[in-house]
């Protein structure tokens, strides 16, 4: 048994030694010329990865133009980013790192509602500013003075995101009167259904089905079918990619023909997803974020896609990023700008700045509520128009994804119903 | 070594672990401690059934995860201190185990690891459609003030601490005891262990109760440790995975390869998490499994055991 | 809402799904059912075959089955060298039940790595002249891009089970599960035999790759869906049974299509899986078990 002692000893050793050899050496002594540091946890492998890649990408060339005029303040910016696998379970460890080790100036949220979630209550005890980077109805819970949310959700999230896709379908003529609300059952797309139904009844539509499926279903021509049973003139779907790409490609095999299809799926605004779907897409009424619209082009965006095209074709991430990488970089722009604008690296300081001013970004005109969202939502609907095979080029210019809702960014008009855009 | 020296070195552990909670170390510490002592408990525990009884469990994350789920039920219903929901979540996940336990009856070797597989899929279905729990949208948990600690952190490390060692010693208890005998007996050989009069039945269900148990004693503080929960991060396939490669890598008919195996990985995995930022990490963990079972088919504690006797 | 069409319908769909998981399905009735090998990566090879074919599709343009046909002898090759490693380090120590699963589990890793250092963890998909397009026959719709890989599936069991029953290396590869010494003493090597219907095995799984790709996206971690599923055909079915895999796949398929089109499709996997575990407690040897 002797020999066990032993082992069990050395086991003690090295359990301490490791656990130790995690603190680090972390004595550091902020000076005038040291960089402001800049961290965050991002999905850069797991579920959400496609996205985080690109959206890490987008702050990366903020802190580059950053640093090129001078930095913030005097003082370089340095980003230290690590990958939380998409998994919340690493976050709570990512940012103590972060903030105890690392000694990072400010945080900056994890991509996704999933990621942003667990950040929360680390940054409430230490009284952090968060950027929030794209997360559904986050502080709804918290009430948390300094959190603000880049995803232009709106004052109201669940409420707001399809706000859009209702008045469209309500100003029809003849307006539709039935509704058909599917979503996948995760996260996001419980919310926006959550939203929906609030919605149908607000604007007087009669849903006639209303289910949910899980996010591993390979087959979706069954779940299309039995919407189609019901005949809805309104198809309201709230979708990940995977089953966004499903449910398109079993509606347009099996013929679901409602008189207006699409609302909340995720994934068609991805390069990749929009070149393999080509056709399909055309006569969807889509939320989204950004489109290469006339009305869109707000300051600075033409030269940040440039850039980004550039390093995304040589990482080997989504080559036009449209979605998520122009919010990534203006959740960093605002946070620059606030302590350029407030002179000062305290937290409560910059909190208040950005909560009392309004931002010019490279997404337009930005301006935050009480509760950290945008002041006034902007999610966007799109239609897709006049989609011709699977070219990536023709998704470069305007024309395509019609800005149909609101009002002040619109730049065409609707084709009504679905059908008809098909053709 | 006797069981009142393992109880010095259980209780001199505990103390150490207090210690390092009242030391003003780097809280990143309290954090990264907690993530790999819960891996000690799950490993430790999977290794109860799998291990020593040779019953390969694929639903880890079911069991983990009823142990969280159970917690914020008992939360969101009554307000449960920790104390209560580290005792429920276990108890929950220990009639679990007594569930799986009667399928031994019927399957034996991967059979068995299927079912548990597909109970672990049966289970997060529903709980992503009971809302009470926050349904697929998740729960947010939002904590009050750390009680009797300076911070949650130096809670929930201690208390992982003080869980990880009754688990070990609990193990390390079974392992020597006639049951420890009786469950290597009929993972050597169930049949002749049967013959040879080894209630067979029964050690079985005490090692899948006890196992349960214990998965879910590591997940019932995972709330209050993540403080947002969802299915798809509750049911993680990784549970799975490291609850079956901790201990192949430790060795699995010790008590000890669990230990050293949770240590090493799991230190493996948070330091390569805040150090290479990429696929590396997951890259790590499949090299790692493949050149231990291919070299060191016995874990580090065969290997030790190996060299020690040359 | 219940119609005679929408069930018609339902029972359809399910049943071209079933000839997909058939697909996925066959080369673990092969290396697990019939090699005791628990080749838990068989997911991973899938998603491998899949990355083949959006490669050679979205470079040259080439059709995703027609690559997965192609690619067959380079899978196979990769399946041999992979059950010679296996060998050489579990079986031979006669040591394979738990450390050839780890080993196997590591291996799902590296590849699921390796493909997304390679590829990056976009969606894929892949673009064939018949992806979108449908027949009705009787009110009753076919998707072609659910049809091809049903039929690819029903002719790869077909394959598979004239090749078992009718070849020389076939019934080899059944002597392996049943009696390795009579096979010794026809002169047959039972590692060569197995390092065949391994190679085979993980052919069909690249293969299926190709199928899957032409049904829906896939991304590197997509192969974690399959694990359970595939698994529980190959029990279902029987360990072993090429046809009893199909027909516990087309039970699968018609039970999540059914769920899905008549009573929402919310729990449609919790059913599979539900059938499943009550399979195993009545039925431990699946429905047509040796």
């Amino acid at each position: 048994m002797n020999g066990f002692r032993t082992l069990l000893g050395w086991a003690l050793v090295g359990a301490v030694a490791g656990t130790l050899a995690l603190a680090g050496a972390d004595v550091f002594v902020a000076r005038a010329a040291d960089p402001i540091k800049i961290g965050l946890g991002m999905a850069l492998t797991g579920g959400l990865s496609a996205n985080g890649k690109p959206a890490l990408m987008a702050i990366q060339i903020w802190k580059d133009d950053v640093n090129k005029k001078g930095g913030l303040l005097g003082r370089p910016v340095e980003l230290i980013a690590y990958d939380d696998q998409t998994n919340p379970a690493t976050v709570p460890g990512i940012y103590t790192k972060l903030l105890e080790v690392d000694k990072v100036d400010f945080v900056v949220s994890g991509y996704g509602t999933n990621l942003i979630a667990p950040l929360m209550p680390i940054a409430m005890e230490r009284k952090l500013t968060i950027m929030g980077i794209l997360g559904l109805a986050n502080n709804e819970k918290y009430k948390y003075p300094s959190y603000f949310q880049i995803q232009p959700s709106g004052p109201d999230p669940e409420a707001n995101w399809a706000t859009g896709f209702f008045e469209i379908a309500a100003r029809q003529n003849p307006k539709p009167q039935t509704i058909a609300l599917v979503g996948a059952d995760a996260e996001y797309p419980r919310h926006a259904i959550a939203g929906a139904r609030e919605l149908v009844k607000k604007f007087g539509f009669k849903t006639v089905y209303d289910k949910s499926y899980p996010p591993s279903t390979v087959d979706y021509t069954p779940i299309a079918r039995a919407i189609k049973a019901v005949s809805p003139d309104i198809v309201f779907v709230a979708s990940y990619p995977p089953d966004s790409v499903g449910m398109v490609r079993a509606s347009a095999e099996i013929g679901l023909q409602p008189k207006i299809f699409g609302g909340g799926m995720v994934g068609l605004q991805f390069t990749t997803v929009m070149t393999s779907l080509g056709p399909m897409l055309n006569g969807i009424v889509n939320y989204d974020f950004w489109a290469p619209e006339s009305t869109m082009m707000f300051p600075g965006i033409k030269e940040f896609f440039a850039e980004y095209q550039k390093r995304a074709k040589e990482a080997g991430v989504d080559p036009l990023g449209y979605y998520l990488p122009p919010y990534a970089y203006s959740a960093v722009q605002i946070l620059g700008l606030a302590i350029e604008g407030g002179k000062s690296l305290d937290q409560q300081k910059v909190a208040d700045y950005i909560r009392s001013n309004e931002f010019s970004t490279i997404v337009g005109k930005v301006r935050f509520g009480p509760n950290g969202e945008w002041a006034k939502s902007r999610v966007l609907q799109v239609q897709y128009q006049g989609i011709k095979g699977t070219d990536v080029e023709q998704f470069r210019v305007p024309g395509k994804k019609v800005v149909l809702y609101p009002e002040e960014f619109k730049s065409g008009t609707v084709i009504y119903p679905y059908s008809a855009a098909q053709k | 070594m006797k069981t009142r020296g393992a109880l010095v070195v259980g209780v001199a552990v505990i103390g150490l672990g207090v210690l390092l909670g009242g030391l003003r170390v780097n809280p990143y510490v309290y954090f990264a401690g907690y993530v790999v002592l819960q891996y000690v408990v799950i490993a430790t525990a999977w290794n109860v059934l799998g291990g020593y009884a040779g019953y390969v469990n694929f639903g880890t994350p079911a069991f983990f995860a009823l142990g969280a789920y159970t917690s914020i039920f008992l939360i969101e219903a009554f307000k449960a201190p920790l104390p209560v929901l580290i005792v429920c979540g276990g108890l929950v996940a220990a009639l679990l185990g007594l569930g799986i336990g009667y399928l031994t009856l019927r399957l034996k070797g991967v059979f068995f690891s299927i079912a548990t597989f597909a109970l672990s899929v049966v289970l997060q279905t529903l709980i992503i459609n009971w809302e009470y729990v926050g349904g697929a949208k998740g729960y947010t948990l939002i904590r009050p003030p750390a009680p009797f600690f300076r911070s949650w952190g130096v809670l929930l490390f201690t208390l992982m601490v003080v869980l990880a060692v009754v688990t070990v010693l609990v193990a390390r208890t079974i392992e020597r005891s006639w049951i420890g005998r009786g469950l290597a007996a009929l993972r050597d050989n169930e049949e002749a262990a049967e013959c040879m009069g080894v209630p067979t039945l029964r050690l079985k269900l005490f090692a899948t109760t006890l196992s349960g148990f214990f998965l879910g004693v590591a997940g019932a503080p995972f709330p209050y440790y993540v403080t947002y929960v969802e299915p798809s991060s509750a049911f993680d396939l990784n549970y799975a995975v490291n609850a079956l490669a901790m201990p192949m890598i430790g060795g699995t008919t010790t008590w000890l390869g669990p230990v050293i195996g949770a240590v090493l990985l799991g230190t493996a995995q948070q330091v390569a998490t805040v150090t290479i930022s990429s696929e590396l990490n997951l890259l790590i963990v499949g090299v790692v499994l493949v050149l231990f079972v291919v070299l060191a088919p016995e874990g580090i504690t065969g290997l030790v055991r190996r060299l020690r006797r040359r | 809402m219940f119609t005679w069409d929408l069930l018609a319908n339902a029972v359809v769909a399910g049943i071209l799904l079933g000839g997909f998981y058939a697909a996925v399905s066959l080369g673990v009735s092969l290396t697990f059912g019939l090699l005791d090998v628990v080749n838990i990566a068989h997911p991973a090879f899938v998603i491998l075959g899949a990355y083949a074919a959006y490669v050679m599709n979205s470079s040259f343009g080439l059709d995703p089955i027609l690559t997965g046909v192609l690619f067959t002898p380079l899978f196979y090759a990769l399946g041999a060298g992979v059950y010679r490693i296996y060998y050489s380090s579990f079986e031979r120590r006669g040591e394979e039940s738990l450390r050839g699963l780890v080993f196997f589990f590591g291996l799902l890793f590296i590849i699921e790595v390796a493909l997304s250092l390679k590829y990056g963890v976009d969606y894929r998909l892949v673009e064939a002249a018949y992806i979108g397009k449908s027949i009705d026959l009787g009110g009753v719709g076919i998707a072609f891009r659910l049809l091809v890989p049903c039929v690819v599936g029903l002719l790869m069991t077909l394959a598979l089970s004239l090749f078992l029953s009718r070849t020389f290396y076939g019934r080899a590869v059944m002597g392996v599960s049943q009696d390795q010494v009579a096979l010794r003493l026809m002169g047959a090597n039972p590692v060569r035999i197995k390092t065949i219907a391994f190679g085979i095995g993980i052919a069909a799984a690249s293969l299926s790759g190709a199928l899957l790709i032409t049904i829906s996206p896939v991304v590197p971690s997509t192969d974690r869906d399959y694990i359970g599923r595939v698994f529980a055909i190959t029990v279902l079915g029987g360990l072993g049974s090429v046809g009893g895999t199909l027909v516990a796949s087309i039970i699968l398929g018609v039970a999540e299509s059914l769920m899905a089109t008549l009573f929402g499709p919310s729990w449609s996997l919790a059913v599979s899986f539900g059938i499943l575990l009550l399979a195993l407690a009545v039925r431990p040897a699946g429905l047509f078990g040796r």
